[in-house]
């Protein structure tokens, strides 16, 4: 897990920008910027003052030659990201210079860092705690602005500090029940099951809530798989350049895990959404009668939101009907195209059909009902119960999975309180709840109830 | 002028509840021991409260008791009251509690040793500990005697340079009138150990003739009484009752308008006291909306007119503490026999020992009880009992007995003081233990009696016994899971224990989960019981049956945990060379030098990020041995 030497890496996004920033980290790191930086007001790099920017070259010292114009920082141990010595190369952007400087690294004595290792080293070395660790992480693989937001809200610890305040509210119900237990004898308030029975569902509630989040998180994090079906000139690529004209693209193809699948990622309110296209479905006139029922419905179930656009200059086909059939159940839009056109189509059939789906209608000719499309799919992602965008998302399996335990042990403890079990059979499970909450925020917890206990009650002989 | 005195194997410095255990265990094992102390008529002094157990320590008092040790028995022979503590709660916090006599608690103890084969008791004050080359050689007293040993026990108690604080007066002595010990501290230094300094208080002895107790509410103990020690099976006496009253809001006006003079908020003392048990002027301070606080009157034995005020700790003036008991209900003419004091002692910092108890500077050097820093006479004497026995299996060459957490409270107790260190006089509470549904007072005979047999402190027609208990039990649960009954044949006796019907037939197993029944009441329908089942053994089945589910839930947990306690953390490691390591978890590391990663994890200033570095260096060692 902890691999010993000094690391570098390109610390700027890959592509065309002004400037880039190389990062080393390690014991050697001030001594490989001695060998490759020349600057005219430090002969000697090795006695650069910390935290100070140095102008000047970096220079190959094989050859001699001039690699870049560069600004220069060495950061000393402990005060660093990682605690360990720093140093930060500011470059032209640009895919060759900094590739350039980066081999040179490389060469004298740093080797590249793995992906996230400066951050695995800054957990390592106690500069952050484990939470804090993993939204750093998802932060340098957010593909998304929103999972960018969420991985930066949790830097700054909000997930710590949910559940560092859960936390509290297990410690006080434990100190209660362990007092009542240790103290026996001394004239304290006696812990009233109905008290316990409304703390623990209180926690419940909020592990519950927090757990719902999850969900909405892995979207955020992953994007969100949408197949967009329809006859073909229905309107499908339309739908594609109107989405990603309204918003950044990134558009790239990669080659799925199913046969013959196409994903193109693009982003929508800031949100990833993930076009799957399965043997090209989007160029079929009968998707039902080519790749059957079965595999369409096996189709269907991948997605996580399925896009079913009806051209209404047109008369519905029986692939319409039977695809309407097939989305009733499930999470889909669907898309009412060409009203420029003159209407063909039996609205009353559809709506029928449909029940209460929604239904937009657009004429995406006229960059008309983008908008609505927009929100549905915004809608949808937060289902109506992650309100506040700013809400505490989830987006890491690890802290799932804690307070999927802690939610398990929290009904154990119900169970116990509403079957009138005795206060220690109750504690295990509160007890469980409170370890899988430490496990999350990476503490040693067991001194706390103690603490607790004597901060609070009046006990002694 | 020194002389040599004797040789021993086993040399105990105090003879107080650690020391006792101590010297018995090691005499028993059969090493040729002395006890030395200050006075032999403070052997087994109960020099603060006049009782043994309490929840958490009653529990290890009946561990004491299933490895071979003396306070049980000792107990049982000396109780005048014995309750069972929190039986309204689950088994595994029920604990025994026995007032004792106080006196006759002191004699008979003193009686065991006395006819202790290999064991000899001798009045002398210790002022040196003699070391050659990091390994003790022996002890030498005050009179010069010195005595040669193969191993020492440190028992010192509160009586290391010890101070008495009454108001502004304070002066040097030890407990309840006895000579403090004023040489060995500095000694101790001078072998390196890190000493410092905790206190810690008890409240006045009154006169039972001087106290109202129609005013007060009349605290009887059980009507059956449970022995401590498993080797006991009943105990008829008549017992002695305990009073309870309160405090009234003139008293904490008096405490309130005097507490500039009590020696704790005075500033006389540096040192560190208990938590749980604060002084009544601390309790007025901290706790200032409470009106009154409840205060329990004992007997200090059958032949003395002197009663305990417990929940009156304190080192106000005398003059101050007379007024302010009387303001107390029912003590309105109150007269003392003793004044409350807090006493102030040298201890060693708990982390400079080894699981085993030994002192890791010095070899052979043990040491157990509130020298070790933890407070009462059970932890005491657990930690004595232990200290005797590793030093007895340290001359026989064998491994230390270490009890980890999931066996025992004892475990717990020496593996919180060593491993975690305190920062006040530790006592010991069942909240300590993380897996106390397994570590019940009732099952302590079944856990360590055992490990007793092995050490030769339990005999082994005893440990027979266990084992033909343990058997019986399995049979029994067998039975009961075999055990069918129909509704044509269990309803009638199910509808009298208020239970619900049953629709088809149920085992005598399911049945006996349902919380309001009971063995008893399962009498006329269980038909192949066998005709003498011994109450234990009822008691045992009930307790498994009944919390099946909580058990097995900690059994799992207990399994985890031994996880990384069997992941051993080699002697040679230098943790100042783990470069991924925190330097405060580097120095606490080398400091403690756990024996495996879960002691390691308990660390305080260890974090689990040191942990995963530890486990990663520990892998990479592993692997380059391999290559």
């Amino acid at each position: 897990m902890y691999e010993e030497g000094t690391i570098a890496a390109i610390a700027t996004a890959q592509g065309e920008a002004g400037i880039g920033i190389i990062r080393i980290s390690g014991e050697k790191a001030l001594e490989i910027a001695t060998k490759i930086f020349r600057s005219e007001r430090e002969k000697n790099f090795n006695n650069a003052d910390p935290r100070k920017m140095y102008y000047g070259n970096i220079i190959n010292p094989e050859s001699n030659k001039i690699v870049d114009e560069v600004l220069v920082v060495y950061m000393k141990a402990p005060f660093t990201y990682t605690k360990e010595d720093v140093v930060e190369i500011n470059c032209h952007g640009g895919i060759v210079p900094i590739r350039r400087i980066l081999e040179l690294i490389l060469r004298h004595g740093a080797r590249a860092a793995e992906p996230g290792e400066f951050t695995k080293r800054a957990f390592l070395n106690g500069r952050i705690d484990l939470s804090q660790a993993e939204a750093v992480m998802d932060l340098v693989s957010a593909k998304t602005e929103k999972g960018f937001d969420i991985a930066m809200s949790q830097l700054e610890g909000t997930l710590s500090k949910e559940i560092k305040s859960m936390k509290g509210e297990v410690v006080d119900i434990l100190a209660h029940i362990e007092v009542s237990i240790d103290f026996a004898e001394e004239d304290i308030d006696k812990i009233a099951l109905n008290y316990l029975k409304n703390k623990c569902e209180s926690i419940e509630t909020k592990l519950k809530h927090l757990i719902k989040t999850a969900e909405t998180g892995k979207i955020i994090k992953e994007g969100i798989k949408t197949v967009i079906v329809g006859r073909p000139n229905v309107g499908k690529s339309s739908l594609m350049n109107a989405l990603l004209k309204e918003n950044r693209a990134i558009v790239t193809e990669v080659p799925g895990t199913t046969r013959d699948a196409i994903e193109e990622q693009l982003i929508v309110r800031g949100f990833l959404l993930k076009i799957v296209d399965t043997a090209g479905i989007r160029e079929t006139e009968n998707i039902v009668e080519k790749i059957g029922i079965e595999r369409t419905k096996e189709l269907f179930n991948k997605a996580d939101l399925v896009i079913f656009m009806i051209d209404s200059s047109k008369k519905m086909s029986s692939d319409d009907i039977q695809i309407i059939e097939l989305i009733k159940n499930r999470k889909s839009l669907v898309i009412i195209n060409k009203t420029d056109l003159e209407p063909k189509i039996d609205y009353s059939m559809v709506k029928e059909l449909l029940g209460e789906k929604r239904i937009i209608k657009t004429s995406l000719k006229e960059d008309n009902g983008v908008e609505k499309i927009e929100e549905y799919i915004v809608d949808m992602i937060y289902k109506g119960e992650v309100k506040n965008k700013d809400d505490l998302v989830l987006t890491n399996v690890r802290h799932k999975n804690a307070l999927e335990r802690a939610l398990t042990s929290i009904g154990e403890a119900l169970e116990s309180i509403n079957k009138e079990m005795a206060l220690d059979f109750i504690e295990v499970d509160i007890r469980i709840v409170w370890e899988c909450l430490g496990e999350i925020t990476g503490e040693t917890i067991r001194e706390d109830v103690i603490d607790h206990i004597f901060s609070n009650f009046c006990v002694g002989k | 002028m020194k002389f040599l005195a004797d040789k021993y194997d086993i040399v105990v410095v105090g003879a107080g509840h650690a020391g006792c255990e101590a010297g018995l265990a090691s005499a028993r094992m059969g090493f040729k021991t002395l006890i030395l102390s200050i006075s032999l008529d403070s052997i087994a002094m109960m020099a603060c409260n006049p009782s043994i157990g309490g929840t958490g320590k009653g529990h290890l008092v009946r561990e004491i008791d299933a490895l071979g040790g003396e306070m049980g028995l000792n107990i049982d022979k000396t109780l005048i009251q014995s309750k069972m503590l929190n039986t309204a709660k689950g088994p595994a916090v029920h604990s025994l509690r026995a007032q004792a006599d106080k006196t006759k608690y002191h004699i008979e103890m003193k009686k065991t040793i006395e006819k202790q084969k290999n064991l000899d008791l001798f009045q002398g004050e210790v002022v040196e500990i003699v070391v050659e080359n990091n390994v003790v050689a022996g002890v030498v007293t005050r009179t010069g005697a010195t005595y040669e040993a193969k191993a020492v026990i440190l028992a010192t108690g509160v009586y290391l340079k010890s101070k008495i604080f009454i108001g502004e007066v304070n002066f040097d002595s030890g407990p309840n009138g006895m000579f403090p010990s004023q040489f060995l501290s500095d000694n101790l230094k001078k072998l390196g150990c890190n000493l410092r300094r905790f206190k810690t208080g008890t409240p006045a002895r009154i006169d039972r003739d001087s106290v109202d107790f129609t005013k007060m509410e009349e605290q009887q103990g059980d009507e059956e009484i449970v022995p401590f020690s498993f080797l006991n099976e009943n105990i008829c006496i008549d017992q002695m009752p305990c009073w309870l009253t309160r405090t009234t809001l003139e008293t904490k006006k008096i405490i309130e308008e005097n507490i500039g003079r009590s020696a704790l908020y005075r500033g006389d003392m540096d040192s560190v006291g208990p938590r749980y048990c604060p002084s009544i002027e601390d309790k007025i301070v901290r706790f200032a909306d409470k009106e009154t606080h409840q205060l329990f009157i004992e007997p200090e034995g059958v032949n003395t007119k002197e009663m305990y005020l417990q929940g009156m700790s304190s080192s106000l003036p005398e003059e101050i503490q007379i007024s302010m008991m009387r303001t107390v209900t029912g003590l309105e003419k109150v007269k003392i026999m003793r004044p409350a004091y807090a006493i102030e002692y040298d201890c060693i910092d708990p982390l400079q020992l080894k699981l085993s108890l030994e002192v890791k500077k010095v070899e052979g050097l043990f040491s157990a009880g509130q020298f070790n820093g933890s407070s009462g006479y059970e932890e005491a004497a657990a930690q004595g009992l232990i200290a005797g026995i590793n030093a007895g299996l340290k001359i026989r060459g064998e491994e230390p007995l270490i009890l980890d957490r999931s066996e025992a409270y004892i475990g717990v107790l020496i593996d919180d003081l060593v491993t975690k260190g305190t920062n006040e006089p530790y006592r010991m509470m069942t909240s300590r233990a993380e897996y106390r549904l397994v570590l019940r007072q009732d099952n302590a005979d079944l856990r360590l009696t055992e490990k007793g047999e092995k050490i030769g402190l339990v005999s082994p027609e005893r440990f027979q016994r266990v084992k033909t208990k343990e058997k019986r039990i399995k049979e029994e649960i067998e039975r009961l899971k075999k055990t069918s009954v129909s509704p044509a044949k269990a309803n009638d006796a199910l509808e009298r224990a208020n239970s619900s019907k049953i629709g088809g037939g149920i085992t005598l197993y399911e049945l006996l989960k349902r919380p309001e029944i009971n063995y008893k009441n399962i009498e006329e329908i269980d038909f192949s019981r066998p005709k003498e089942i011994l109450r234990d053994i009822v008691k045992q089945c009930e307790i498994v049956i009944k919390y099946e589910g909580y058990i097995e839930k900690q059994l799992r947990q207990i399994k985890q945990f031994k996880k990384l306690e069997k992941k051993k953390i080699p002697d040679e490691i230098y943790y100042s060379k783990i470069s991924g390591l925190r330097l405060e978890a580097r120095q606490k590391l080398e400091e403690i030098r756990p024996l495996s990663i879960g002691q390691a994890s308990r660390i305080s200033g260890v974090s689990p990020a040191d942990i995963s570095v530890l486990l990663v260096f520990l892998e990479q060692r592993r692997r380059r041995k391999e290559d």
